[in-house]
């Protein structure tokens, strides 16, 4: 008997749970079988990787905030009744 | 000089001792990241930092309460998400979302038309046509300031609780442990909202790509 292959529709919704290696073993072989014969789905999965790596550059688009000495003197506060109350 | 410490129980241990050093070490690594999380429900960059300000507040007064049942960094996005919280609640902003709801559900994150009908003789449910290879392009197109801008559109226009998973996981690079706990949602609901966001950014960025 041979298991349902997956087709391409129904392979895109799983790539997510392919990549968070939330796929039961059955499925991610069903998943590997057909990105090893399918150049589209391949396609698609590169582009889904490449998006989460594109995404991730986001965090060095720096928001420039100067609140630093103000969490200095709360630190410093901070300390002082912690430490030196006695 | 001291050096810095290196991970994460020494940290906790040096900051208990009121060592500037372990926090200015935290503020260095998560302040940026946490402006942008609390801007995800406050309306202003300027409320933003107020919340992370509470926050660090918070993070000191709480730190001889805390008991390391989760990490310190979860610990610290907790506090950030109820801050931030109650400063919208007063900006009357925040709506409860109902982050266990699937609003979509059922529906594909890929266009129907992307793929053969059902009754094609061979090829059902195949691509009609192969996905552009993103290989192929330049290293600096892809990576450009507009792309990520594309990006960052694309990103803000989602509801809000896929905006808030993707922000967590792809940007700010948290763990799915990590978020579900700070979120309080679980592993598969978190699954279902980041897929949802990440097939639409990508679907916004191969339209932009294209051009
Ligand atoms: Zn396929």
């Amino acid at each position: 008997m041979t298991v349902d292959r997956l087709t391409c529709r129904e392979l895109v919704e799983l790539v997510t749970d392919y990549l968070e290696n939330a796929l039961p073993p059955e499925d991610r072989a069903r998943f590997e079988a057909h990105i090893a014969g399918c150049h589209s789905c391949t396609s698609f999965l590169e582009q889904m990787r490449r998006t989460i790596l594109l995404t991730g550059k986001l965090s060095e688009e720096s928001l420039n905030g100067d609140s630093g000495d103000e969490l200095l003197k709360i630190f410093r506060n901070w300390k002082k009744s912690n430490f030196e109350s006695e | 000089m001291e050096a810095a410490p290196e991970n994460a129980t020494q940290l906790l241990e040096a900051l208990r001792q009121g060592d500037e050093m372990a926090f200015t070490t935290l503020v260095d690594k998560y302040q940026a990241s946490m402006v942008r999380v609390a801007m995800l429900y406050v309306s202003s960059h300027f409320v933003a930092e107020e919340v992370v300000q509470e926050t660090w507040i918070g993070v000191l007064k709480g730190l001889a309460k805390f008991e390391g049942r989760s990490s310190l960094k979860t610990w610290i996005y907790s506090i950030l998400i109820n801050r931030a919280k109650t400063h919208a609640q007063r900006e009357g902003r925040y709506v409860q979302l109902s982050l266990d709801e699937d609003s979509e559900a059922g529906e594909p994150t890929v266009s129907p038309d992307r793929f053969n009908p059902a009754d094609n003789p061979l090829y059902a449910h195949h691509w009609v046509a192969r996905p552009d290879d993103w290989r192929e392009i330049p290293e600096e197109v892809l990576v450009s300031h507009e792309t990520l801008e594309r990006i960052q559109q694309a990103i803000d226009a989602l509801p809000p609780n896929q905006r808030m998973v993707i922000t967590l996981r792809d940007i700010e690079q948290l763990s799915s442990e990590e978020v579900c706990n700070i979120l309080e949602i679980s592993e598969t609901n978190q699954r279902v909202l980041l897929h949802r966001a990440r097939a639409k950014v990508r679907a916004a960025l191969e339209q932009y790509l294209r051009q």
